[in-house]
């Protein structure tokens, strides 16, 4: 009788705990459609080739630069570990994390998260955290990026976080339960459409200039990190003019670089070099590159790899030429389907704000 | 610390385990220590209030069992040579020795909870009764957390010490946990002494039944807690919130709303209070008994905060009652009023004080004052159509049949959900006005188009409210019906008792409104 009871509590508690992973695998957003970016962190570890180029930061990274048009001009292998609004303690983290994987020869972290000096915004902390492995990084990237409103717990249980989703499930939810698609290239978020750039927004005043101790602090630990690997940093500012990068904190970045003897480089005065036309290489008037652009940068900023670091052409290596032939595949069969929206729709509908399911 | 947090959970998970870890002889010393450590988690400076309330209470109640002893001593040594007289003039001797220290730990302990909770309810009625002639400055003033209910918990075993029904504790620590007890000191149960302290200071080992049993009360708790009140919380603050915008027909919605929010609110956290205990095999007062299936008012108030209910009448109806200027004012009222009408007054006097500390102990403002008289009036008018009710029963013949006792339910709630009303809106003067606007201004048309759904609440908010009462409404029925329905669990399989168990806590955990995107709520109860 006994043994029957406790038989029947052990059944119910595998039962239990059963459940309780299948509604969390089912509750937490997928980001296969609509917002892709909180799937970029998670992807990374889908890839098992190594890179030479690592590129750390938010979407002025991973939407600015073409993976496959690295590989295709110049053999170089690259992956871009970004998120959106991916904050400096993120990135930092994020390079810890992916050093346990590899050793890259280049690193390139784009310098505009460090406007921030403190937690934003809870959703694109999710974006960027949730996607991350199990290690210390991940704690610590927590504990330095909760806003107020956020508890530890719920990064360890999601359930707990996104309990409330029920309502909100659509197909997506259901057929992506065990199992996710590839949406980036190396974590290039691809957007073949083109909305010429505006007019921005003049940069208001601000009260003080001074990037942030916590930021410039991580900035510094990811220098040291390099440092400590054997690997170059090359700190850059993406060529988009949108949010406003101010010359006081560009001076600090380049007296920063100065001192840590490492490169920098600001490329938006360089968008005509580049080759950049806003009015037709980004898709959401100027804020961000869109394929034609993300090429363009990536071709400019390659030929620039190739000449000052000794990065390997791996065009020659058939192990790496099979491995790079199915990701340039998934990207011109991307770029087609993209195009082909374009032409039948007028704009993209499987892609984007217009692919969020309702 | 709510008891909606996951650090409570965790807390909780701590204390329950280490309970039947450690050697069962310090069981309650770890319930004590985890009560202050619960306490001071709160907040460090409420560890003053208690620790004051708990020694004077327990040096009091010492020195008045000393005073009894030593009279039954003196008594029975001089029993031969005292007369009658003297006898009775030394009792009474003693009776106002201890009634001199009684008061004195009643000036202190109502004196601190009146002092922290009614100091600046006082300034504003004199800085408006002066028409701010002259503004005196509002104090600064922390209200210890459950400072009503710990106090009056207390007072109850003082009295009790003092009338001889009660032995004192003569282990301050015992009596520090009775006033401590970590999941009763938020929201009540107001525990007597005789009833807790039995298996509060008991031994107890793991049984499933006990620990499984409490397991259930909890999740039921939590069930009414976070997946029905707390949804319901933010539709019924937007509707009282804003009375320009919601009057009329939203005032009723608002009013039923905010009936069931409550009622999921406050027996949902007594049910958690008392699984906590149960799980670990104490005992804790009932303090509910389906007050939504009352037949009337009075009835009402004896199946809802039962024991808030029996504090009042045991320690202010009575003492006041039978206390000499009453029964002066009785004798006086018989002679000069008559025999129909001087036989209530005295009722009727000591039901308004009751009803009146029991506005004011639900807190700080006019309304809850308003609140406690308007029970008053409509329990005495209730009693004094009794004679009409039962010719109206007799002629018709309706008494005891289900559509009258329906009608009856249904009047009840609606007219104890509509003096509750007072909890609600800012002051008195606009619960009368919004109450009101429900027969004035009728607006019906919010029902089908579309207005309640802006209100806070979406279509699957609805819907789970809706599955989540009807659940509550069944098992309150089977209650009726079978007695315990987690007997009638138990009896069944193992696989069902469990698996029915872990169905609630998988619907909790899914469908409850915590967590980022929600209000965290505290308990409604809390604030009294």
């Amino acid at each position: 009788m006994k043994n029957k009871r406790i038989t029947a509590v052990f059944l119910v508690l595998i039962l239990t705990l059963g459940s309780l992973y299948v509604l969390q695998r089912l509750l937490v957003p997928k980001y296969q459609t609509g917002i892709v970016e909180g799937s970029m962190v998670e992807e990374y570890y889908k890839d098992e080739s190594d890179h030479e180029v690592l590129f750390i930061g938010d979407c002025e990274v991973y939407e600015n630069f073409s993976t496959i048009t690295l590989w295709e001009k110049y053999g170089i292998t690259s992956y871009i570990r970004g998120s959106a609004q991916q904050l400096t303690w993120q990135s930092y983290y994020l390079l810890e994390d992916a050093l346990k994987y590899e050793t890259p020869k280049v690193v390139v972290f784009n310098v505009l998260a460090l406007k921030y000096n403190e937690p934003q915004n809870e959703a694109y902390n999710r974006m960027s955290i949730d996607g991350m492995k199990w290690f210390m990084s991940k704690i610590n990237n927590i504990k330095a990026s909760m806003t107020e409103e956020e508890n530890f717990i719920d990064y360890v249980f999601p359930l707990l976080r996104y309990h409330s989703r029920w309502s909100e499930l659509t197909g997506d939810d259901f057929k992506h339960l065990f199992s996710k698609n590839l949406v980036t290239h190396n974590g290039y978020y691809m957007r073949v459409d083109s909305k010429a750039q505006s007019e921005f927004p003049d940069p208001r005043p601000l009260a003080d200039y001074t990037l942030g101790e916590k930021a410039m602090g991580y900035m510094q630990k990811m220098v040291n990190l390099c440092k400590e690997k054997g690997i170059k940093i090359i700190l850059i500012k993406a060529p988009t003019e949108y949010p406003h990068w101010y010359d006081e904190w560009d001076a600090q970045v380049v007296e920063f670089a100065k001192n840590n003897n490492v490169e920098y480089i600001n490329y938006i005065p360089l968008q005509d070099e580049i080759g950049l036309d806003m009015s037709v290489d980004t898709y959401d008037a100027g804020l961000h590159l869109n394929t034609s652009g993300a090429e363009k940068m990536a071709d400019y900023f390659g030929a620039y790899l190739k000449a000052n670091y000794d990065l390997t052409d791996y065009r020659d290596n058939e192990k790496y030429v099979a491995i790079w032939q199915e990701k340039v595949d998934f990207y011109n069969a991307m770029k087609a389907q993209q195009y082909d929206e374009l032409e039948t729709y007028g704009e993209l509908v499987s892609f984007g704000a217009n692919a969020i399911e309702d | 610390m709510l008891f909606t947090s996951i650090e409570f959970v965790g807390f909780l998970i701590l204390v329950v385990a280490l309970y039947y870890l450690v050697p069962r002889k310090i069981q309650w010393p770890l319930l004590l220590v985890f009560s202050y450590i619960f306490y001071y988690i709160a907040d460090p400076r409420y560890l003053l209030f208690i620790l004051v309330t708990t020694l004077s209470t327990y040096g009091i109640s010492i020195v008045m069992e000393n005073i009894n002893n030593a009279s039954k001593e003196y008594l029975a040594a001089h029993k031969a040579e005292l007369s009658k007289e003297e006898k009775k003039a030394y009792k009474a001797g003693v009776k106002a020795k201890k009634w001199k220290w009684l008061l004195i730990c009643l000036f202190l302990n109502i004196g601190i909870l009146s002092v922290t909770k009614y100091t600046n309810f006082v300034i504003n009625n004199i800085n408006s009764f002066l028409n701010d002639t002259s503004k005196l400055q509002l104090v600064d003033m922390i209200v210890p957390m459950g400072i009503s209910f710990y106090t009056f918990q207390t007072m109850g075993y003082i009295i009790d010490v003092y009338r001889g029904k009660q032995e004192a504790q003569r282990n301050p620590f015992k009596l520090a946990l009775f006033v401590s007890f970590f999941p009763q000191l938020v929201q009540g149960p107001i525990s007597r002494y005789g009833d807790l302290a039995p298996s509060l200071f008991a031994e107890h080992k793991f049984e499933e039944k006990t620990f499984t049993f409490g397991l259930y009360r909890l999740l039921w708790g939590y069930f009414k807690k976070v997946v029905i009140a707390d949804r319901m919380l933010s539709a019924v603050t937007t509707l009282v919130q804003q009375p320009e915008v919601y009057s009329g027909t939203y005032v009723f919605v608002a009013m039923l709303f905010y009936a069931f929010e409550l009622y999921c609110d406050f027996t949902g956290g007594i049910d958690i209070t008392i699984g906590i205990a149960e799980m670990m095999g104490i005992k804790l007062a009932e303090n509910f008994n389906l007050p939504y299936f009352s037949k009337n008012i009075k009835e009402y108030w004896n199946r809802w905060h039962i024991t808030m209910g029996t504090w009042f009448t045991d320690y202010i109806f009575y003492p006041i009652s039978v206390c000499g200027p009453m029964l002066k004012i009785s004798k006086w009222s018989r002679n000069h009023l008559g025999e129909v009408i001087g036989k209530r007054v005295p009722v009727y006097l000591s039901s308004f004080v009751v009803w009146l500390t029991t506005g004011i102990w639900h807190g700080a403002a006019w309304n809850f004052i308003v609140w406690g008289l308007m029970n008053f009036v409509v329990i005495m008018i209730s009693q004094e159509l009794e004679p009409l009710y039962a010719k109206f029963h007799k002629r018709f013949s309706v008494k005891g049949k289900p559509l009258y006792e329906g009608f009856q339910i249904i009047r009840t709630i609606l007219l104890m959900s509509a003096i509750r009303m007072f909890d609600c809106y800012r002051d008195v003067p606009l619960t009368f006005q919004m109450v009101g606007s429900m027969f004035t201004k009728c607006n019906p048309g919010i029902f089908t188009d579309g207005s309640l759904m802006q209100i806070g609440l979406t279509a699957s908010d609805y819907i789970v409210l809706f599955i989540g009462l009807i659940i509550v409404l069944t098992v309150s029925i089977l209650k009726v019906k079978v007695g315990s329905v987690r007997e009638v669990l138990f009896a069944k399989p193992a696989f069902v008792y469990y698996a029915v168990m872990a169905v609630m806590f998988l619907v909790i955990m899914v469908f409850g409104a915590y967590g980022v995107g929600y209000d965290s709520s505290q308990f409604i109860y809390n604030q009294f």
